[in-house]
C-alpha cells in the first residue's frame, strides 16, 4: 500500500506536534526534517486544521499545535483527509459489469476492508509508542526530537 | 506529564488485583459474559472452567480480576483466558489469548492491561516468548485495545468458506 505525499506528511506533522503537547511547530521545522517545502506542507495543515486536527498560533514563535486527542484520534481519520479510503465500488468501470469484473472487486473489497480495519485501529497515541520503541531499538534518542534539533540548527 | 501518568498507572494497579479464577467467580463471570454478548451461555462457561481453570493450569491460564479497594465480596471487573499452544498451523509454542472481557463500567481504569499484563507473565514464565490473539475486525474498541498495548498483525491470515 502507498500513501500520497501528502498523507504521509499529515502523519508525521500529527506525529510531530502531538509528541508535544501545548507547544507550537513551525511548519518550516516540520518541513525541514522530512525535507519538503513549507509551501507543500502548509496546504497540508490547512486541511487538517478544517478537520479539527491541528490549530494555527499566530504571533512571534507561532505555528501549528495538535487539537486532536492522541489517543482517540487514528490513523484512518488523517488517511481520509487526503486519500479515499473507502472500499472498492463499483465505478462503471470497464469490465465491471462481468463475473471477472465482479471477482477481482471482491479480492481488492478484501484489501480494502483490511486496510481500513488497520488504520482504524491504530491511534496517534500507540503509533507514538511505535515510534518511541523504532527510536530505543536504534539505539539513539527519539526520533522526532533528534531530527526537530538538527532542523532548528538548520533555520 | 510524565507525573499523571506514573500516577495513573499506580492507581491502576493499585485498585485492581489478578488472580486464578475460582468456581465461586463463575456466576459473575457468565453475568458478564452475558452482558456483553447478549448471549447467556452457562454450559459453555462450565466447561471452560472444568478445562482452563482446572486442568494443566502450568499451560491454560484463565484470571480474573477484582476491584481490590472492595475488602469483602469485591467485585469481579473482567478475566481473560489463554493458554500455550504448540504447532497449530506449523507456529512454534505460543500463547494464544481467546477471551478478554471487562465490565462497560470499569473499563478505562486499567483492568484490561492488568489482565493482559498478567497473563503475559504467565506466558513467559511457560517459556513463550509470543503472544497472539484473534480480533473481529469491526470491533473497534477491542482492536484499539490490542493496538495500544503493542499487538501488530500477524504472519497468519485467517481465512474462511461457508459451506454450502
Amino acid at each position: 500500500m502507498r500513501l500520497q505525499i501528502s498523507t504521509q506528511l499529515a502523519i508525521f506533522a500529527v506525529l510531530e506536534l502531538s509528541a508535544r503537547e501545548g507547544q507550537q511547530l513551525s511548519v518550516a521545522d516540520i518541513g525541514a526534517k522530512y525535507g519538503v517545502s513549507s509551501h507543500h506542507l502548509a496546504k497540508v495543515m490547512h486541511v487538517m486544521g478544517r478537520a479539527g486536527l491541528v490549530r494555527s498560533v499566530r504571533g512571534a514563535g507561532g505555528g501549528y499545535q495538535f487539537a486532536g486527542n492522541a489517543r482517540r484520534t487514528t490513523l484512518l481519520d488523517v488517511v481520509q483527509l487526503f486519500e479515499d479510503a473507502n472500499s472498492a465500488e463499483p465505478d462503471g468501470g470497464a469490465g465491471d459489469a462481468t463475473p471477472e469484473g465482479q471477482a477481482l472487486r471482491q479480492v481488492l473489497s478484501e484489501i480494502d476492508d483490511i486496510a481500513r480495519a488497520t488504520l482504524g485501529s491504530i491511534t496517534i497515541a500507540t503509533m507514538r509508542k511505535l515510534v518511541d520503541r523504532r527510536a530505543t531499538d536504534n539505539g539513539r534518542q527519539p526520533k522526532a526530537a533528534r531530527g526537530l534539533a538538527a532542523a532548528k540548527n538548520a533555520v | 506529564m510524565a507525573t499523571a501518568k506514573k500516577k495513573r498507572v499506580s492507581k491502576a494497579d493499585a485498585e485492581v488485583r489478578v488472580r486464578r479464577v475460582r468456581a465461586s467467580d463463575m456466576a459473575n463471570v457468565i453475568a458478564l459474559d452475558a452482558h456483553i454478548t447478549k448471549l447467556p451461555k452457562p454450559d459453555y462457561w462450565t466447561d471452560v472452567l472444568r478445562r482452563y481453570g482446572r486442568q494443566r493450569l502450568h499451560e491454560r491460564f484463565f484470571l480474573v480480576a477484582e476491584d481490590r479497594t472492595e475488602r469483602t465480596n469485591p467485585r469481579l471487573l473482567g478475566f481473560i483466558i489463554g493458554e500455550v499452544r504448540a504447532w497449530e498451523f506449523g507456529s512454534t509454542p505460543c500463547g494464544w489469548v481467546f477471551a478478554l472481557s471487562v465490565d462497560p463500567d470499569a473499563r478505562l481504569q486499567g483492568s484490561g492491561r492488568a489482565l493482559l499484563d498478567a497473563i503475559s507473565a504467565e506466558f513467559k514464565k511457560a517459556g513463550v516468548s509470543k503472544m497472539r490473539t484473534m480480533v473481529e475486525r469491526n470491533t473497534i474498541l477491542q482492536m484499539l485495545f490490542f493496538r495500544g498495548e503493542g499487538m501488530m498483525a500477524g504472519p497468519y491470515l485467517q481465512l474462511e468458506k461457508d459451506l454450502d
